[in-house]
This record gives C-alpha cells, sequence and structure tokens, in this order.
C-alpha cells in the first residue's frame, strides 16, 4: 500500500473536522458541557440533606440524639415540636425526611422497655430514600452504642458491623461517574461525529469523486478512520487530564493499559460511526441513528449511572451489544484499582468481537463500483 | 388574525405529518424512548453476587449468611470463599460486590455475652450500589442481635417508613418523571425542525411574504408543538398509571396546567435554537446540545440538593427541575394546588423570557 495518497486523505479529512461548526460542537463543546456537568453535578452523595427532627417532648436522652442529628455533616437538620408542619414540607419537597422522637421516649429507655424512634423518608426519590434511611439509622445506632458505653453496658451480646470500601474510601460517586463518563465522549466523537462528516460526503456527492481515485476500499477506510481515531485519543487525554488535575480522579493503573483499552473501544464505535454512515447516506438520519444507536445505550445501557443487574432480563441481554458496557467497567477499574486482568481482558475480547463484526459489515456494504 | 394563525397551525400540522422522515420522527423515537427509559432507568439494587468468608465455629456466622442468602431480590448468590485472596480477586474482577468476614470468635463472642465483629468490603467502583448494600447488611446484623438472648443494649427500635411510595419502588419515580424529559425532547425537535425544514425547502420566505406577521408565524409554530407534546405527555401519563400501577392521587387538572407552561418554555427554547440553524441537522444537534444539560440538572437521575450551591443557583433557570416537582407531586403526594402553582410561577417567567427571546430573533434574523 502507498501511504502518500493515504497521508493526503487523512490531512483532507482532519481539515473537514476542523471547517466545520457541527464537528467542533460535539468534539469539544459537548463533551466539556457533559464533564463538567459530571463533575460538579451529578453527584449521588448526600450532603446537607435537609431533614427535620421532631422532639415531641424535650429530654435528656431525647436532646442527646437531636443534637447527633445537628452535628451530623450529611443532614441539615432543624427541629420541630410536632410533625404537621414537618409533613407539609415532605410534600412541597423541602425536607428529605423526618426523625420522630416521641414523646414516652425517655421513660421507656429508663424503664428498660423499648423505646421506638420513627424515621420517615420521602419515597418519591427511592434511591435518596434508601441513602437517608441508612444514614439516619446509623446516626441512631452510633448514638446508641455511645450512651450505652458511657452507662456500663456495653459489649452486651452486640454486633459490630465494620465496613471497608476499596477503590474509593469516601464513597464519592464522582469517582465512578467520571472515569465512565469518558465512555459517552469516546462516543459522541467515534461514532456521532464519524457517522456525521461521512454521511455528508454521501449527500454532497464527494464520496462518488473519493471512488474515482486510485484509492483502494481498504485505504479509503483507513483514510477515514485515522483522524477519527487520532481526535478520540486525543480526547480521552484531555478527558483524562482534567478528571485528575481538577476533579482529583486517581489513576491506578497504567497508562499503556488505558491507551490500549480506549484503543479496542475507538474501533467498535468508528466501525459503528461508518456502518451508519454507509447504510444511511444523509446527515440527518445519521445524527438520528447515531443518538439512539450510540449514544443514548452509552448513557442509559452501559452501568454508567444505572444498574444493569436490576434491569429486566430482556435489557440485560440487549446491553451484551452495546460495547460501552465493557468499556465503562474498565475505565473504573483502570482509574480506581489497577491493571486488573480478571475485568479488562473478558471485556476487551468481547470488544473486539463487535469491532470484527462492525467492520465485515462495513467493508461488505461499502460499494466499490456506483452501478453496485 | 385568528384565522390566519388557525391556518398556519393547521398547514404545521400537515406538514409534520406528511414528511415522511418528521412522521417517524414523531411515532417511533418517543415510544422506543418511553420503553427503554422506564424499564432501563433503575437505581435499584438487585440481584448482586456476594462472598463470604465464614471461619466462625458456631451457628451464629451460618444464620446471619442465611438470612442475607434468603433477602428476596436484593442477593442473588452468595459465593463461600475459604482465603482471603482468593475473595479479593473475586471482588477485584467484580465478580462479587462485596466480601463478609466472618471471625473464628464470633459464635463465641455472641454466646458469651460479648461483641461480634462482622467485617464487611465494598467495590468502591460502584459505590452507591455498595452503600445500599452496607445499610441492608447492617439491619440484618442488627435485626439478629436484638434477637440474641443475652443482648442487654439500650433498647431503642428504629422503625423506618418511607411516604409516598413504601416499598421504594423505582418505577415510581422515573416513569412519571418521564413526561418531562420526552415531551422535552420532542417539544424541541418539532419546533427546531419545522423552522429549519422551511429553511431547507425554501418555503421561508414564502410564508415571509404573506399577510402574516412575524407574531403571528411564532404562534403558529409554537402551537402545534404544544399539542403534539402534550399528546405525547398523555400517553406517558397513561402508561406510567396503567402499565406500572403509579398511583395517582393528586389534580389532574393541574398536571395539565403545568404541562403547557412547561412547554411553552421548552419550545420557545426551540425556536431560538431554529432561528440561529440552518438545517434540520444542525436543528437536531442545537436541540440535543440543550437537553443533555437540561436533563442532568433537573433532578432526574440525582437530586438537585447534592449539587454545590453555585450549580443548584443555575437549575433555578431550568423548567424541567419545577415541572419534576409537579409531576411527583401530583402522581405520588396528592400535592395541594397553592403548591402546585408556586412551582408553575417560575416556569411562567422562564417561558415568558424564552418565548420573547425567540420571537426578538425571529424578527431580528428576517429583517
Amino acid at each position: 500500500m502507498r501511504l502518500r495518497p493515504l497521508f493526503a486523505l487523512i490531512r483532507k479529512e482532519s481539515l473537514q473536522i476542523l471547517r466545520d461548526p457541527s464537528s467542533l460542537l460535539i468534539a469539544v463543546v459537548l463533551p466539556l458541557i457533559l464533564l463538567f456537568l459530571f463533575g460538579y453535578g451529578v453527584s449521588f452523595d448526600l450532603r446537607d440533606s435537609p431533614v427535620c427532627v421532631v422532639v415531641e417532648q424535650s429530654s435528656q436522652p431525647a436532646e442527646s440524639l437531636a443534637a447527633s442529628f445537628q452535628a451530623s455533616p450529611f443532614f441539615k437538620a432543624h427541629r420541630e415540636a410536632t410533625t404537621a408542619h414537618c409533613k407539609d414540607q415532605l410534600v412541597s419537597g423541602s425536607i428529605n425526611g423526618m426523625v420522630v422522637i416521641p414523646a414516652d421516649f425517655a421513660a421507656r429507655l429508663n424503664g428498660g422497655d423499648p423505646a421506638p424512634v420513627q424515621i420517615l423518608v420521602d419515597g418519591s426519590d427511592p434511591n435518596t430514600a434508601g441513602l437517608m434511611q441508612n444514614y439516619l439509622s446509623g446516626t441512631v445506632l452510633v448514638w446508641q452504642t455511645i450512651i450505652a458505653d458511657m452507662q456500663g453496658l456495653s459489649s452486651q451480646g452486640r454486633i459490630a458491623v465494620t465496613s471497608r470500601v476499596w477503590y474509593n474510601p469516601a464513597k464519592q460517586s464522582r469517582l465512578f461517574l467520571l472515569p465512565g463518563l469518558v465512555a459517552v465522549i469516546m462516543t459522541l466523537i467515534g461514532t456521532m461525529l464519524t457517522s456525521l462528516v461521512v454521511s455528508r460526503e454521501w449527500e454532497r456527492g464527494t464520496m462518488e469523486a473519493m471512488m474515482a481515485t486510485p484509492l483502494s476500499v481498504p485505504q479509503l477506510l483507513l483514510g477515514k478512520l485515522i483522524p477519527y481515531y487520532l481526535l478520540g485519543m486525543a480526547a480521552m487525554a484531555a478527558t483524562t487530564v482534567i478528571a485528575i488535575w481538577l476533579f482529583g480522579v486517581p489513576l491506578r493503573g497504567s497508562i499503556w493499559a488505558l491507551a490500549v483499552v480506549t484503543s479496542i473501544f475507538l474501533l467498535t464505535t468508528l466501525g459503528q460511526g461508518l456502518l451508519i454512515s454507509t447504510l444511511a447516506k444523509n446527515q440527518f438520519v445519521a445524527t438520528q441513528a447515531a443518538l439512539f444507536s450510540a449514544f443514548l445505550p452509552a448513557f442509559l445501557l452501559s452501568g454508567l449511572v444505572y444498574e444493569i443487574a436490576s434491569m429486566p432480563p430482556p435489557i440485560q441481554w440487549f446491553t451484551r451489544i452495546v460495547s460501552a458496557r465493557y468499556y465503562v467497567p474498565s475505565l473504573q477499574t483502570l482509574f480506581l484499582a489497577d491493571d486488573e486482568p480478571g475485568v479488562l481482558i473478558p471485556h476487551c475480547l468481547s470488544m473486539l468481537a463487535i469491532a470484527a463484526v462492525m467492520f465485515a459489515i462495513v467493508i461488505r456494504k461499502t460499494p466499490r463500483r456506483l452501478d453496485d | 388574525m385568528w384565522e390566519r394563525i388557525l391556518a398556519l397551525i393547521v398547514k404545521e400540522l400537515w406538514a409534520v405529518w406528511r414528511d415522511k422522515k418528521s412522521r417517524m420522527i414523531l411515532i417511533v423515537p418517543p415510544i422506543v424512548q418511553m420503553v427503554l427509559f422506564s424499564f432501563a432507568t433503575t437505581l435499584e439494587v438487585k440481584n448482586i453476587d456476594i462472598a463470604v468468608i465464614n471461619r466462625d465455629m458456631g451457628g451464629h456466622g451460618v444464620e446471619i449468611v442465611q438470612r442475607l442468602a434468603g433477602s428476596k431480590d436484593l442477593v442473588r448468590r452468595v459465593r463461600m470463599f475459604s482465603g482471603d485472596a482468593e475473595a479479593a480477586q473475586a471482588l477485584a474482577s467484580q465478580d462479587v460486590l462485596m466480601i463478609m468476614r466472618i471471625p473464628p470468635d464470633f459464635s463465641r463472642a455472641l454466646d458469651g455475652g460479648k461483641t461480634g465483629e462482622l467485617e464487611l468490603m465494598l467495590d468502591g467502583r460502584k459505590s452507591n450500589a455498595a452503600q445500599i448494600l452496607e445499610g441492608y447488611v447492617t439491619n440484618i446484623a442488627q435485626q439478629y442481635a436484638s434477637e440474641l438472648p443475652t443482648h442487654r443494649g439500650l433498647n431503642v427500635v428504629i422503625a423506618p417508613r418511607a411516604f409516598f411510595n413504601p416499598n421504594l419502588e423505582s418505577s415510581w419515580n422515573t416513569v412519571p418523571s418521564l413526561t418531562a424529559i420526552l415531551t422535552m425532547i420532542m417539544g424541541l425537535v418539532v419546533t427546531g425542525l419545522s423552522v429549519a425544514r422551511e429553511r431547507e425547502l425554501g418555503t421561508f420566505e414564502q410564508l415571509l411574504v404573506s399577510p402574516a406577521r412575524p407574531i403571528e408565524i411564532i404562534i403558529g409554530k409554537t402551537v402545534p408543538g404544544m399539542l403534539i407534546g402534550m399528546a405525547e405527555g398523555s400517553l406517558i401519563i397513561a402508561y406510567a398509571h396503567f402499565a406500572f400501577a403509579v398511583p395517582l392521587t393528586g389534580s389532574v387538572p393541574l398536571l395539565y396546567l403545568g404541562m403547557a407552561v412547561y412547554l411553552a418554555a421548552v419550545i420557545g427554547v426551540g425556536l431560538f435554537i431554529s432561528s440561529l440553524v440552518a438545517t434540520q441537522q444542525q436543528a437536531m444537534l442545537g436541540a440535543f446540545t440543550f437537553v443533555a444539560p437540561a436533563i442532568l440538572l433537573s433532578g432526574f437521575a440525582t437530586p438537585i440538593a447534592n449539587m454545590p450551591d453555585w450549580l443548584q443557583l443555575i437549575t433555578q433557570g431550568n423548567p424541567a427541575r419545577y415541572f419534576l416537582v409537579i409531576i411527583k407531586g401530583v402522581f405520588l403526594k396528592d400535592m395541594p394546588a397553592a403548591e402546585v402553582l408556586a412551582q408553575i410561577g417560575p416556569m411562567m417567567v422562564i417561558a415568558a423570557v424564552t418565548l420573547s427571546a425567540a420571537s426578538w430573533l425571529f424578527r431580528h434574523r428576517l429583517e
């Protein structure tokens, strides 16, 4: 294969990307918007969650329990004497939950009877509600242990659960969301941008002009792929640097493994982009198809935000042909854990299989002659 | 004037319906999105595998493991390991989400009236799911300890309850919320494409030389988008209520009032984008650039309260934020009219701003 025509093609393709405002939107503006929104805004971590603590009758234990809610960094607790006002706030959504310490709390506690504490959360956001239940009851349990220790009742048939969270001890959701977001950004560039620019060539008829040149089909495809591959790798590098420097995400695996895994993923997205443009040959349809077949699945069906194991079986089965589903856990492992072969090798093999299928179809469907 | 507007609206609806491409966009993506989103956007933690290293000689360790394994949806499989290294490998390869280690003297400690230690190791690469699981295991352990005859602590009983959604069904939150998400996409796409299509076909000039004034043209472009958006919204409300059995406790007319104001605000944005672009493809991309942040900053996937204060301030300009409160309020909370109106107010301000900005830009680009 002669290289000079190939270089000319790569140069032409790069100029084409740089000249079009839509390309810049997809390759630069959208990735940056997503990166900053995920870095700052999208978070599962409770922070100053507003709660209402109802102390129906003041007593020494009730006051000390209420104080431990007010001291917690997870809640912004305010005191009320009755539940009526708190219930309205729960309806309007201005608080996420409430704790009710009943009037007979102290009497029951001192008398050795079971002393109930009610924890009520706003179920209209079930994930936050589940976390609130854990954090609120955790606060009660810690308080109980401290008081029991002070009264000399400690270690009487109790279970102490100690937990450690590996790879992410502070349990910051940002640390797993940002690496996963690299998959969405790679999809934007690999599939959406590629399909858009190539379908424009079909639409404008310049693809026919390309076919009149002495280039072979593999050369044509390579000339299309290499610029987008380089652009994708540059975007990955930029995203990684921003994630590490600005948002404090660690990179515990090696850069080489990251580059290899990303290259394999880019192959699948580039194959998909070429496939869409070859079949659609129309910018508008290509944009639609890329949104639905690449961007949405990378967001919804990759395990980035939503749990695949909790989806109904047909959708779980469908995620197996979404290449981002393999790339997202690989990224999370590379950033937070290490070059873990138990995760990376099977995922890379699956992505290679998807890429092989995509390219096989692209090569079959790319016409060598116009009258085909 | 009204006759001309009506004629424009009828013409607009015909144009959307007659063009094969736009008819497809009207029917296929919304239904696919509705079904896909409603099943895929779940934050529930289900069907997970856990690892257990049980070194305990007595029966208490086994008993706790069995209670964990018996939890209906949460735990799919409990894998027993004898060595720390193999269990750690299973966690590293993401075969399990958690390792529970029960030390040798666990049962002896509990029977002797001492503290039994349970050790959990969780995968921080999924810290949200890990925390839900951790809370669940802690509950089981505390429950078990409180049933022991040797238990003599302070007898505080925690009675947890969730209002509005007692079983914490994920779909009760996400499926009604799709009313806001999907009608936003629809409103933007329909209005964005209609202006761009006229530009592409060259009929925009014809519209300009017609007796219709710019304001009439804008109304003629706004109303069809609202009608189509309301139709899709009704479909999703019915889908949530009948297919997912989400209760509809509040006032439906108030919900529709909220939806009308919300769509007006969204369509203002759509018209604004469409007066900036030249082709339908650019209109699609423009709409998409607006939709992605608008959804992320709406409180749909993650709560607004978790965001930093300056970003929370920015979300106040996002109409989806208010409409989501109304949707959840009317569906689950039987929200009083005053509360609903308090959310509609800011949306009206946003709608006034986006629609007047759009009509200004519209006229500006014409002259």
